[in-house]
């Protein structure tokens, strides 16, 4: 019989590596053509800290920001449909980023991007 | 002799503008929904065309929303719209007469003076005064120049009119208001040659031509002025289905529409498309737009309208208004400018997906009361206001729920504004059933954006929507709330959606009334100023932002008040990032201004008696 390695609760994890060649930097680039705000956005996170889809789900803001600067832009579109454009990060953003009409720019450029594909 | 070749350009002009008016209205009456295909089929025989025709006259001809913004601009266009109408009724009258009561051709009476030089005394004159229809003709044509001339100083006077800036009008509208002002003073010349020639006319034409015979061949002139003038009228109309000038036949079908109950519907849809056909690009708009002071001139209402005709849209056009409805309620014609705006940004922002199912798995909240609030997301963002709304619920003694103390789910607005109808409505079910499960008679809620739309578009059936200075309105009204009088200097600023937006002005002020000194502001009421925080725009950055708001408190703070108080919490926020002036809710200065109702001072004597005899 042959015995079952025991599960200490730990996991290895698997290394991560972000293809940056592979990834779709395009996208980022129209955005940040329609909205050039994007470019003062320091990650500070204060978006995501008041969002009011965030309090119900994990949406961050910072993160679709994070993900669309590494063009890792897959399942962003999914993650940009769950805002509610209540405008709140766009009063807390230190930065002043139009972020409404960022998340508004990111979901039109990934839905032609969807287009284009198809 | 009833017809010559220089009639043409008038007639051939005149039966295109008709043909192409026809099929015009065919394609509106076509895209028209059936359901209100047969609303406009009622109202044309029901009491409401009265008012049409009352609302006609009294606007496309008297101009009287033009003469209440400023007299001489009413004016000017009560002379060219009435003066031109009145030329025409008179000028038939005057050729039936003389034709012995036949109908004439469409010409005829338009020519009437080159046709007939009869100096007589008509049949139907000896009743009233001889030379009745010469005397009148020729004063009605003062009447229109004088609104020429007053068009002409407009051009660099309009200050005069109460215009700081005017349209910039592109070169086809420019052809065709050189051919209207033109119709005018070839008329006059048309007819006071002749005159000059046969030595008849009125007291106008009659002297002209006189003056003119001493020092013109007439005869030579006489003839190509009736040219011009038919040349003149030819132009107008081939160029006026195309031009802005095609509102004098639009607005007319848009004030009949408008009372028979129809409204903007879908976009682009047949009544949008009679909107935009019906903006006369005044320039009213121009002023008020406060999108101005941040250099934004090219999005104001009457070019994004004119986009809209031209099919020129533009996405960056479409989103940057604030949507916060001074032109809406500048507008003579009383566009829909928002709802236009709404329907463009639909197109441009049709493919967005939104997906909200993480919110059905919310929990209901399951305590049951009479009210029921709602702090809304800016709510929740000026910690200040929900605290203030608690403290006065308690104060007053009102057993509420506190509906989005965890969290609110957003009303839906910012996304309606934004063109994304769809994932509005899908919010708005969302927020439905957990406002209706409280079973609650009133909904308070701090954030007037929340407001209209729980008023506009939430079937809350047996719920009463109040925004939160009304509700402290009437608390204070049934003396469940005693306010303090302070020594504070007050101005109050009306925030966009529970002004305009909803018509609540008086309410605040009551209360305000109460506690502060209050004086008035500049612009205040319909007329106030957005704080330039706006959720209805999308394009505008915070430099332009921030230039809108210094603006307007340079303006609400002119009076040096001690407090701005304003009703809104994104005013508020947004007033506050300007660090000039104490800037406070109604709600905040309710609650730091409270003394003990007649029920808990009752309850203080009680406890105080059963001290003393203990």
């Amino acid at each position: 019989m042959e015995k079952k390695p025991k599960n200490f609760g730990y996991s290895v994890t698997r290394d991560r590596q972000i293809d940056f060649d592979a990834n779709n930097h395009d996208i980022c680039k129209i955005v940040t053509k329609a909205e050039p705000t994007l470019n003062l956005c320091i990650s500070c996170g204060s978006c995501a800290a008041t969002c009011t889809a965030g309090q119900f789900t994990d949406f961050s803001l910072r993160q679709v920001i994070l993900l669309l600067r590494r063009g890792e832009t897959k399942d962003l579109d999914k993650e940009v449909s769950k805002c509610m454009l209540c405008g709140k990060c766009q009063l807390v953003c230190p930065r002043n980023v139009s972020t409404r009409n960022l998340v508004i720019q990111i979901s039109k450029a990934l839905c032609d991007n969807r287009m284009s594909a198809s | 002799m009833t017809f010559d070749l220089f009639v043409l350009p008038f007639f051939i002009g005149l039966l295109f503008l008709l043909g192409v008016l026809v099929v015009k209205y065919s394609r509106w009456i076509a895209m028209m929904d059936a359901s209100d295909r047969v609303k406009a089929g009622m109202a044309l025989f029901s009491f409401s065309l009265l008012k049409t025709i009352k609302e006609i006259f009294m606007e496309s001809l008297l101009h009287r929303r033009m003469f209440k913004r400023n007299p001489l601009l009413g004016f000017m266009h009560m002379s060219f719209a009435l003066g031109w109408l009145l030329l025409i009724v008179m000028g038939n009258l005057e050729s039936r007469v003389y034709s012995g009561g036949h109908i004439n051709p469409p010409y005829y009476p338009i020519f009437l003076k080159f046709f007939i030089h009869d100096k007589r005394v008509l049949p139907f004159e000896i009743f009233t005064l001889p030379g009745f229809f010469r005397f009148i003709m020729d004063l009605i044509l003062l009447f229109v120049l004088s609104g020429l001339v007053l068009a002409l100083f407009k051009r660099t006077r309009s200050k005069w009119f109460g215009l700081k800036r005017t349209t910039v009008h592109n070169s086809f509208d420019k052809w065709a208001i050189t051919s209207l002002w033109l119709i005018f003073p070839m008329r006059l010349l048309a007819e006071s040659f002749t005159a000059g020639i046969y030595k008849g006319g009125g007291f106008l034409t009659n002297t002209l031509g006189s003056f003119f015979n001493l020092i013109f061949p007439l005869e030579y002139l006489a003839y190509p002025a009736w040219w011009a003038y038919s040349f003149m009228l030819g132009i107008f109309f081939v160029t006026l289905p195309w031009s802005r000038f095609m509102h004098i036949p639009t607005e007319v079908i848009l004030i009949f529409l408008r009372n028979a109950g129809i409204e903007q519907g879908k976009y682009p849809g047949s009544f949008s498309e009679i909107e935009i056909n019906s903006c006369p690009r005044c320039g009213v708009c121009i002023d008020v737009c406060q999108m101005n002071q941040a250099g934004l001139t090219g999005s104001t209402a009457v070019y994004f309208i004119r986009s809209l005709r031209d099919q020129q849209t533009d996405v960056q056009l479409n989103s940057n208004c604030m949507m916060c409805g001074r032109c809406l309620e500048a507008c003579p014609v009383g566009i829909d400018t928002l709802g236009l705006r709404v329907g463009a940004r639909r197109v441009d922002n049709k493919g967005i997906i939104s997906d909200f199912s993480y919110l059905m798995k919310q929990p209901l909240i399951k305590k049951k009361t009479e009210v029921v609030y709602f702090a809304g997301c800016m709510g929740h963002l000026t910690p200040g206001v929900k605290r203030a709304m608690l403290q006065i619920f308690e104060k007053a003694g009102i057993g509420y729920t506190f509906l989005d103390e965890d969290g609110s789910i957003c009303c839906g607005r910012p996304l309606k504004l934004a063109g994304m109808q769809e994932a509005a409505l899908k919010l708005v079910s969302e927020n439905t059933v957990k406002i209706k499960n409280t079973g609650a008679k009133i909904l308070v809620t701090s954030c007037p954006i929340c407001y209209k739309v729980f008023n506009n578009d939430y079937k809350l059936e047996g719920i009463t929507v109040m925004h939160h200075s009304v509700f402290i309105d009437n608390l204070v009204k049934e003396g469940k709330l005693i306010l303090r009088p302070s020594a504070l200097k007050a101005v109050y600023h009306d925030p966009c959606e529970l002004g305009r937006g909803s018509g609540i002005y008086e309410q605040p002020r009551n209360v305000l009334k109460q506690i502060a000194e209050v004086s008035d502001v500049a612009e205040e009421r319909a007329n106030s100023l957005c704080c330039g925080g706006s959720i209805g725009d999308l394009a505008m950055n915070a430099i332009q932002r921030n230039v809108i708001r210094d603006n307007a408190l340079n303006i609400l703070c002119q009076s040096r008040p001690d407090v701005l108080v304003t009703a809104c919490p994104l005013c508020k926020k947004t007033f506050d990032s300007g660090n000039t002036i104490v800037v406070k809710d109604i709600a905040e200065l309710v609650a730091d201004n409270m003394e003990p109702n007649k029920l808990q001072l009752h309850a203080a004597e009680l406890i105080d008696q059963q001290c003393v005899i203990s």
